[in-house]
C-alpha cells in the first residue's frame, strides 16, 4: 500500500536550490528558508546561553566563589536564562520546525501571512539585538524573572535595553502565533479535516494559542517595568508606593504559560516520532489532541503556584495548588498514550526514536517533581532551591531541547535533502541523555537538602552535588557540540535522503526532499486518516491525489 | 526523617510532617514513572523491529483505559493536594501563643529585634520547644527568610509585614538563607539559627539583659560570630520615645481627646472605617496607618493625620507597632526577657475605639516597664511612665 503520489512531483528546483543569493534568503516570503533563518539564529543563542551556563557551572565547582566576582556571576545566569528562554526556548520549535512543517503538513504552499512571517523574524532579531546591546553595554543582573523592587529601583544594570528587546521579541511570537493559527484555519488542503490533522499540528495551535494570548502581558509588565525605573512611577516598589506582588502576578501570567509555549512544541514532536518509529497508528489520537487545547487553557490558572510563600493569602494559594494538579493530567494522558503506542509496535532504534524515548523519560521525572511543588507545604521548603532549578530545566531543557533535536533528526532529510550519520546521531543522543541526568538530577537532592538557587558561593556540604552536576555539564555539552558538528558536515557530505527515507505518512514526506518553493506541484488532496502505518513497514500516506488529477479524471 | 543521608536536618515540629509528605510522594512518582519505564523499555525491546513476536489486533484507542488512567490520578493527585493543603494551613496559621521576635532584612543582612530590645546580626537564637513567632519587613528589595531544618520560607517583603512561624525541637545550630535573589551579594545574605535547651537560653538571656549595656560578642555558642546589642529599653519603651518624638502624643491621647482616636486598645482589635468598611487592626495596619494615613480613614475622624513615610525608618516603625500593641495588652506583666506582649488580644465586639481607649488607659503603666531614659515629658502618654521597669 505503499503507493505515493507522483503527481506530486515534478523535479522542478528545491527551496534551497531556487537561488543561491543572500538577498534570495534575507528577502525571502518561503516559509521554509525562514524556518531556516530562525535555525541560524537560535543555535547562535544557544550557545551563547550554553557558554555563559558553562562558566556557572565551573564556578560552582568549589563552594567558595572563586572564579568570577558575584557581580559576574549574577549576569551570567541572568545571561542564560533571558537569552534560553526568550531566544532560545520560546521560539525554538514553533518558528523553525513550526514554520517549516505546519504548511507543508497541511498541503498549503506557504503560511497564510508570508511577509509577517519574514517581518517576524526580522522584528526577532531587532530584539536580539536589543538584547545583545544590553549584554554588550555590561549585561543585567536581575535574573530572568526581573523582579521588583530590585529591578525598578535597585539594579544599576541595563535593564531597560534587556526588557526592550524581549519585548520586541514577543511581536516577533504573537505574528507568529497569528500566523499559524490562521494558517491553520485557512490553508488545509481539500480532505484536511481538523481530526486528519497531525498532532504537532494541533499542538502547534494550541502553542500558537498561548503565544498569542499571553505575550502581550508580558508586553505590558515590560513597559511598566522600564516606566517605573525611568519615571519613578510607583507601580511595583513600595517605596514608591507601589506594590511588588503585582508585578510577579503580571509576570507569571505570562511566564507560567509560556513553559508550555516550550513544552507543548515538544509534545508535538514526540506524537510524530513515537507513532513512525513504531509502525503504529498513534494510540488515542483524539486524546492526545485535545490534551494540548487543555493544557494551553488550564496553563492561564496556575500561575500563583510561582508565588506560594510570596505572601499571597492562603486561600488563592490553595486555589492555585489544586489547579496545578489538575493541568498534570493531560500530560499524564499523553504519556501514558505514547507508550500505548509502543504496544505491539515495530520499533526501530533510529535516532529521532532515541530522543523521543529519551523525551518521555525526562518529561516524566519533570512534570512528576512538578507535582512535588504544586504540593503546597514541600513547595515552601523546595521552591527557589536547586530542587526548582533541576525541575524547570527536566521540562525545559530536558524534555524541550531533546525534542527540538529529536524533531531536527527526523525532519532533516526533509530540511537538508541529506542523512545525518547515523552512528553519531546515537552517540550524541545517549550522551545528551546521560549528561543531563548527571548534570540536574542532583540538584533535586542539593535542593530538598536546602540550597538555595543563584547563590554564587555555598556552604560546603552542597559540594558533592554541585561536583556531579558540573561533571554531567561537561559531559551534556559535548552531546550539544557533536550534532552541531555532523549536522553542519552533512549538508554537503551526509547520504542523499530520498523522499520519504523513513516511510512516513504526513503530507510533508509525499513531496520532494528538499521541497521546491511552493512544496507541491499540485494542490494536495487528502484522503486518509494520519499515522496508517502497519507492523509491517507499509503505510497509507494521508494523500494520494491531487486537485489536479481529479478535474483531469473528471474531465475524461 | 528516617536517618537518610541526603535528608537534611530536621528540626522544627513541622519539618517531619513535611519529609513524611515528601517521601510519599517520592513513592507515589515511582509508582507512576517505574511501570512506565519499565514499559517503555521492555516494549521497545520486545517489539523492535524484526523480532518475531505477536503484532496482530494491536489496539489504537480504547476509551476505558483513557478514563482510568484520567481518573486514577486524578484522585491520587486530589489527596495529596488535600494533605499538602492541611499542613500548609498549620504552616501559615499564626499559632496564638509564643514569643514575638521582629526580622529586618536588608541588602544584605538579617538584623533580630527582640520586643525585650535585644538586637542581634546574622544570628538569632531561640528556645527550643517554644513557638517562635516570626513578623517578617524588608529595607530594601524582597528577600525570603529560609531556614532549611526547619522547612520554612517566607519571603520578607518591602512595604509590608509578613508572618511566619516555627517551634524548634532540636538544639543546634542551623543555616538561615536568603532565598529569594536580592543582588550583588544574595549568596552572602546568610545567618544562622541558634537553637539552645530552655535554660541554656534562659542564660543566653541572663547574659544579655537589660542594663547590662553594651555590645556582647561571642557568649554561648562556640564558634558563632554573635553580636548581641543589649538592649536599655524594651521595643516598647523605645516605641513610646519614638511615638513622643514624633508628635504622635498629640492627637493620639489615651483618653481620646486628641485630634485623633486613642490608641489603646486598638491592636487586634476591628476597626469601623469612614467608607463602612470593618478591618482588623493588625500589624500591617498599623504601619499602613502611620505611613499612608489617608488610605484608610477612621470613621468619624477626620483626615487630618500627616504621613510619617519619608521621616521613619523600618526600625522605628516596628517599635510603634510593638508600642501600640503594647498599649491592647491589658494587665500583663512586666517586660520579662520574654514576650511582654502576650497572646492576641480578643477581637472587641464593637468598634467604639474611643470608649475603649479610655477604659483601657489605666493599664498602660503596668504595661511598659520604664527605665528612665525613656522619659516621657508629653502629656498624652502618662501612661507609659508609669512604675519602672523590672
Ligand atoms: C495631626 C494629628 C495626628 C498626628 C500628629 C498623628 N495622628 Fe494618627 N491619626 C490621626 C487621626 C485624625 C486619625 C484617624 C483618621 C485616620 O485614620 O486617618 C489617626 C489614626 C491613626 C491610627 C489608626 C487608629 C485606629 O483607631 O484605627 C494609628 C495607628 C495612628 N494614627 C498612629 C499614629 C502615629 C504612630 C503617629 C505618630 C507617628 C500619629 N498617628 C500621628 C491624627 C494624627
Ligand atoms: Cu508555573
Ligand atoms: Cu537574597
Amino acid at each position: 500500500m505503499s503507493a505515493t503520489a507522483p503527481a506530486l512531483k515534478i523535479r522542478e528546483p528545491s527551496y534551497i536550490n531556487a537561488a543561491y543569493t543572500a538577498k534570495s534568503w534575507l528577502l525571502t516570503t518561503d516559509h521554509k528558508r525562514i524556518g531556516l533563518l530562525y535555525m541560524v539564529a537560535i543555535t547562535f543563542f544557544f550557545f551563547v546561553g550554553g557558554l555563559a551556563a558553562t562558566v556557572v557551572r565551573l564556578e560552582l565547582l568549589t563552594p567558595q566563589g572563586d572564579l568570577v566576582l558575584p557581580e559576574t556571576y549574577n549576569k551570567l545566569f541572568t545571561v542564560h536564562g533571558v537569552i534560553m528562554v526568550f531566544f532560545f526556548l520560546i521560539p525554538s520549535i514553533p518558528t523553525t520546525l513550526g514554520n517549516f512543517l505546519v504548511p507543508i503538513m497541511i498541503g498549503a504552499r506557504d503560511m497564510a501571512f508570508p511577509r509577517l512571517n519574514l517581518a517576524s523574524w526580522y522584528i526577532f532579531m531587532v530584539g536580539a539585538l536589543f538584547a545583545i546591546v544590553a549584554l554588550i553595554g555590561g549585561g543585567v543582573d536581575t535574573g530572568w524573572t526581573f523582579y521588583t523592587p530590585y529591578s525598578t529601583g535597585f539594579s544599576n544594570t541595563q535593564v531597560i535595553p534587556m526588557a526592550i528587546g524581549i519585548l520586541i521579541a514577543g511581536f516577533s511570537s504573537i505574528f507568529t502565533g497569528l500566523n499559524i493559527i490562521i494558517t491553520v484555519h485557512k490553508m488545509r488542503a481539500p480532505g484536511m479535516t481538523w481530526f486528519r490533522l497531525p498532532l504537532f499540528i494541533w499542538s502547534m495551535y494550541a502553542t500558537s494559542l498561548i503565544m498569542v494570548l499571553a505575550t502581550p502581558v508580558l508586553a505590558m509588565t515590560l513597559v511598566l517595568i522600564a516606566v517605573e525605573r525611568t519615571f519613578h512611577v510607583g507601580i511595583f516598589d513600595p517605596a514608591l508606593g507601589g506594590d511588588p506582588l503585582l508585578f510577579q502576578h503580571l509576570f507569571w501570567f505570562y511566564s507560567h504559560p509560556a513553559v508550555y509555549i516550550m513544552i507543548l512544541p515538544g509534545m508535538a514532536v514526540v506524537s510524530e516520532l513515537i507513532t513512525c518509529f513504531s509502525r503504529k497508528p498513534i494510540f488515542g489520537y483524539k486524546f492526545i489532541a485535545f490534551s494540548s487545547i487543555a493544557i494551553a487553557v488550564f496553563g492561564f490558572l496556575v500561575w500563583g503556584h510561582h508565588m506560594f510563600v510570596s505572601g499571597q493569602s492562603i486561600y488563592s494559594s490553595l486555589i492555585f495548588s489544586s489547579i496545578s494538579f489538575a493541568v498534570a493530567i493531560p500530560s499524564a494522558i499523553k504519556v501514558f498514550n505514547w507508550t500505548a503506542t509502543l504496544y505491539k509496535g515495530s520499533i526501530s532504534w533510529d535516532t529521532p526514536m532515541l530522543y523521543a524515548l529519551g523525551f518521555i523519560g525526562l518529561f516524566t521525572i519533570g512534570g512528576l517533581t512538578g507535582l512535588f511543588l504544586a504540593t503546597l507545604p514541600v513547595d515552601v521548603h523546595v521552591t527557589d532551591t536547586y530542587f526548582v532549578v533541576a525541575h524547570f530545566h527536566y521540562i525545559m531543557v530536558g524534555s524541550a531541547v531533546l525534542a527540538y533535536l529529536g524533531g531536527i533528526h527526523f525532519w532533516w532529510p526533509k530540511i537538508s535533502g541529506r542523512m545525518y550519520p547515523e552512528w553519531w546521531g546515537k552517540v550524541s543522543a545517549i550522551t545528551i541523555f546521560l549528561g543531563f541526568n548527571l548534570t540536574f538530577f542532583p540538584q533535586f537532592i542539593a535542593g530538598y537538602q536546602g540550597m538555595p538557587r543563584r547563590y554564587y558561593a555555598y556552604a560546603p556540604e552542597y559540594q558533592v552535588m554541585n561536583v556531579l552536576s558540573t561533571a554531567g555539564a561537561s559531559i551534556l555539552a559535548i552531546g550539544y557540540v557533536l550534532p552541531l558538528i555532523y549536522l553542519i558536515w552533512s549538508m554537503r557530505e551526509g547520504e542523499v535522503a530520498s523522499d520519504n527515507p523513513w516511510g512516513a505518512t504526513g503530507l510533508e514526506w509525499q513531496t520532494e526532499s528538499p521541497p521546491p518553493t511552493f512544496n507541491f506541484a499540485e494542490t494536495p488532496i487528502v484522503t486518509a486518516e494520519p499515522y496508517q502505518y502497519n507492523p509491517d513497514g507499509t503505510f497509507t500516506p494521508q494523500t494520494t491525489l491531487s486537485v489536479r488529477q481529479i478535474k483531469k479524471e473528471v474531465a475524461a | 526523617m528516617l536517618g537518610l543521608p541526603i535528608m537534611p536536618d530536621s528540626a522544627s515540629t513541622l519539618s517531619g510532617s513535611v519529609d513524611t509528605l515528601f517521601l510519599v510522594l517520592v513513592l507515589l512518582a515511582l509508582l507512576f514513572a517505574v511501570p512506565v519505564a519499565g514499559l517503555i523499555i521492555y516494549f521497545a525491546v520486545k517489539y523492535r523491529r524484526g523480532a518475531a513476536v505477536n503484532r496482530s489486533n494491536a489496539p489504537i484507542e480504547n476509551f476505558k483505559l483513557e478514563v482510568t488512567w484520567m481518573v486514577i490520578p486524578l484522585i491520587l493527585s486530589m489527596g495529596v493536594f488535600g494533605w499538602g493543603a492541611r499542613l500548609y494551613f498549620d504552616m501559615f496559621t499564626t499559632p496564638k501563643d509564643g514569643m514575638d521576635i521582629y526580622v529586618l532584612g536588608r541588602q544584605w543582612m538579617w538584623e533580630f529585634k527582640y520586643p525585650t530590645g535585644q538586637r542581634e546580626l546574622n544570628v538569632l537564637h531561640v528556645p527550643v520547644g517554644r513557638n517562635v513567632r516570626l513578623t517578617l519587613i524588608s529595607e530594601d528589595v524582597i528577600h525570603s527568610f529560609y531556614v532549611p531544618a526547619f522547612r520554612i520560607k517566607h519571603d520578607v517583603l518591602p512595604g509590608r509585614y509578613t508572618t511566619a512561624w516555627f517551634q524548634a525541637t532540636k538544639p543546634g545550630t542551623y543555616h538561615l538563607f536568603c532565598a529569594e535573589y536580592c543582588g550583588t551579594e544574595h549568596s552572602g545574605m546568610l545567618g544562622s539559627v541558634i537553637v539552645l535547651e530552655q535554660k541554656d537560653y534562659q542564660a543566653w538571656l541572663d547574659q544579655n539583659r537589660m542594663n547590662t549595656g553594651g555590645v556582647i560578642a561571642e557568649n554561648t555558642s562556640p564558634g558563632t560570630q554573635t553580636a548581641v546589642t543589649a538592649p536599655t529599653q524594651t521595643m516598647a519603651q523605645a516605641g513610646a520615645q519614638t511615638f513622643q518624638h514624633l508628635g504622635c502624643y498629640v492627637c493620639h491621647r489615651p483618653d481620646g481627646k486628641g485630634a485623633g482616636p486613642s490608641l489603646v486598645g486598638v491592636y487586634g482589635k476591628p476597626v469601623q472605617l469612614a467608607n463602612q468598611q470593618v478591618v482588623l487592626a493588625d500589624t500591617n495596619y498599623i504601619r499602613d496607618s502611620i505611613i499612608d494615613p489617608n488610605a484608610q480613614i477612621v470613621a468619624d475622624y477626620p483626615p487630618i493625620m500627616p504621613t510619617y513615610a519619608e521621616q521613619i525608618s523600618e526600625d522605628d516603625l516596628l517599635k510603634l507597632v510593638e508600642y501600640i500593641k503594647s498599649l491592647g495588652s491589658g494587665t500583663e506583666a512586666p517586660p520579662e526577657m520574654i514576650n511582654p506582649t502576650g497572646g492576641m488580644p480578643q477581637p472587641g465586639g464593637s468598634s467604639g475605639n474611643q470608649g475603649s481607649g479610655a477604659q483601657d488607659s489605666g493599664a498602660q503603666g503596668s504595661t511598659n516597664g520604664d527605665s528612665g531614659g525613656s522619659d516621657s515629658s508629653g502629656n498624652g502618654n502618662s501612661g507609659t511612665q508609669g512604675s519602672g521597669g523590672q
